[in-house]
């Protein structure tokens, strides 16, 4: 099986060097998406990056607005718009906004969203939608662990069941932080797979940093009928950049040009895993 | 001025019910969603006739805004009603992130406006939607005065539009006054009477009661001109300077708090433009209560009575 690990190395890269460029930012998340993104970017959606608007293509909902940074570096990389307009990210004018807003005319970006608990329920919509018409296209949701505390998520998850939404398939990025330390201690999510089970869901939990592992769960989702899918993807917060690895004062912060260098070494380190 | 008849009573409800069902008859793009209650917030009508196009979504408004999104970016031509209460209040983030930065066109119909809900008390009555949902950017505010004229706004909303947009209405049958011919245009006041020493600009079911309170006060010599301003937002700030101007004395009459609502937008063209002095007639700053609704509209002076007594010790201050 094609594996893009090399695909996912450029993406974090770029993430460190965008949010490094913005001096704010949330790095911890944005690194440890960066293996599902490319997966999803390069073997699991169909899409066209010259055709943005291509009405048949798969559509992607980040919920969690914050991780912007590794959707636009996914995007940048895939060819939607040139890598350069990265350093834009997150100054007056550009097109790359702190959480990602449609408004402002980012091909690839399917929802202005970032207050979370909201991303989930468009999805659906657009799935419900997509049923009504017998397009064949699926919608997939970027979820965060901490999110899942929102109450309207648990409304989207109970209703995706009820309308037999096969065609909506979610990932949790099971990083196990949020800002105020695990989310354990914070506000107890376990048993996940108990909890979207119970909710009626095709539930697979999976290595988020194994593409190999991504991709059967991603296929299987495909295959689920009459069941939405959640991927509980475990993930390593930092991933590739040893030294903030797990680190959870990493969700909301960015590096500084000075710490940049150190960080693309470690991530140097990391270029073909371990 | 806007010919109007007394043809008897409807809620204004049933008007934005059978107006959703029209609509979805000419457009096929037209979906409904439900939280549980669809025949209370009129969208039965559509259920019925369109069942394929109508979706159950519970008891979860902030789901359902979000769902609603979704089908907007779609292609669909959402309609999601519930009480104003809850779409206002309870998913004002949806509302306001998933919606207006989205700038999407959904219809959300907000029930149960106004003191005028009546026995189920300060709970269910909406009267600070308005001002929850004016400072939206991209929002479109209609609150129609009759059941006529919310079947009218419903459909000029789906076709008029590209924009997320509220349309406001009440529970009890009010009287159904206006023409079905009206020409009634978003963002455009409708002038109901000519007048001389003031205008009351109303809106919703209080625009009956401010034709009927200038009925009282021309027999005491006072000529009160009626303006309905159907749309909260964009708001027609020409029809308020030019009455402005023209009367010096203004007065507003809204079942929703004098905080926030029509108002307080009245107010700020005023203050901007065109400085008259100015009654605003609606709730004090205080939460409603249990009672029919004609007590209550009694107790807070809010039927024509109550409007043509605060406008006499007013004009007379």
């Amino acid at each position: 099986m094609k594996t893009f690990y090399e695909q996912a190395w450029q993406i974090r890269k770029l993430i460190l060097e965008s949010l490094a460029e913005a001096g704010s930012g949330h790095t911890g998340s944005s690194l440890g998406l960066a293996d599902v993104f490319a997966v999803l970017y390069h073997q699991v959606l169909h899409h066209n990056p010259l055709n943005p608007d291509w009405e048949e293509r798969d559509r992607l909902v980040l919920s969690i607005g914050h991780v912007a940074p590794v959707l636009y570096a996914t995007l940048a990389h895939a060819g939607y718009f040139p890598v350069e307009e990265l350093k834009t990210l997150r100054k007056l004018g550009s097109r790359l906004q702190g959480h990602p807003g449609r408004d402002f005319g980012l091909p690839g970006i399917e929802l202005s969203a970032g207050s979370l608990g909201q991303g989930l329920s468009v999805a659906l919509g657009m799935a419900m939608a997509d049923k009504m018409d017998n397009k064949h296209r699926r919608t997939y949701c970027i979820l965060g662990d901490g999110e899942l505390q929102e109450g309207s998520v648990w409304e989207a998850i109970m209703a995706a069941s009820h309308h037999q939404t096969d065609n909506l398939c979610a990932v949790v990025d099971r990083n196990g932080l949020q800002i105020d330390g695990p989310t354990e201690q914070v506000m107890k999510l376990e048993s996940l797979e108990d909890r979207w089970k119970s909710f009626g869901w095709n539930v697979i939990s999976v290595d988020g940093h194994d593409h190999a592992a991504l991709m059967n769960a991603f296929e299987s989702a495909q295959k689920m009928k009459g069941k939405p899918t959640v991927l509980l993807a475990k993930t390593i917060m930092g991933k590739g950049v040893k030294s903030i690895e797990n680190d959870y004062h990493w969700h909301g912060k960015a590096p500084s040009k000075e710490q940049l260098e150190g960080f693309l070494n470690e991530l140097n380190k990391s270029r073909y895993y371990d | 001025m806007t010919k109007w008849i007394n043809k008897g009573s409807k809620p204004t409800r049933t008007g934005f019910g059978e107006g959703v069902r029209a609509a979805g008859s000419k457009n096929d793009k037209i979906v409904g969603l439900g939280a549980d209650i669809t025949q209370s917030v009129g969208m039965h009508f559509f259920a019925e006739a369109y069942p394929e196009r109508f979706f159950s979504l519970g008891i979860a408004e902030q789901n359902a805004v979000g769902v609603a999104a979704g089908l907007a970016l779609s292609g669909k031509i959402p309609v999601f009603s519930t009480y104003g209460v809850f779409a206002a209040h309870r998913a004002a983030d949806q509302i306001r992130i998933s919606l207006c930065y989205n700038n999407l066109h959904v219809i959300i119909g907000g029930a149960h406006a106004g003191i005028s809900v009546g026995p189920d008390g300060a709970t269910h009555q909406a009267l600070e939607d308005i001002a929850s949902l004016r400072a939206l950017p991209n929002m479109t505010i209609l609150s129609p005065c009759d059941a006529t004229q919310a079947f009218i706004a419903v459909q000029k909303a789906v076709e008029a539009l590209n924009n997320p947009v509220y349309i406001r209405f009440g529970r009890e049958a009010v009287t159904d006054f206006t023409v079905e011919d009206q020409h009634f245009e978003i963002g455009k006041a409708q002038s109901m009477r000519n007048g001389r020493d003031l205008c009351i600009i109303a809106t919703g079911h209080l625009v009956w009661e401010a034709i009927q309170a200038a009925e009282t006060l021309a027999d005491k010599g006072i000529e009160a001109a009626v303006i309905n301003m159907h749309t909260i937002k964009p708001l027609d700030e020409d029809a308020i300077i030019t009455a402005a101007q023209k009367y010096e004395k203004i007065v507003t009459a809204e079942e929703h708090q004098i905080t926030g609502g029509l108002g307080s937008a009245v107010a700020e063209v005023l203050a901007e433009n065109s400085p008259a002095r100015l009654l605003r007639i609606g709730m004090p700053n205080r939460f409603g209560e249990s009672g029919t609704a004609e007590e209550l509209l009694a107790k807070y002076q809010l039927d024509a009575k109550g409007i043509a007594h605060q406008i006499g010790s007013w004009i007379n201050s």
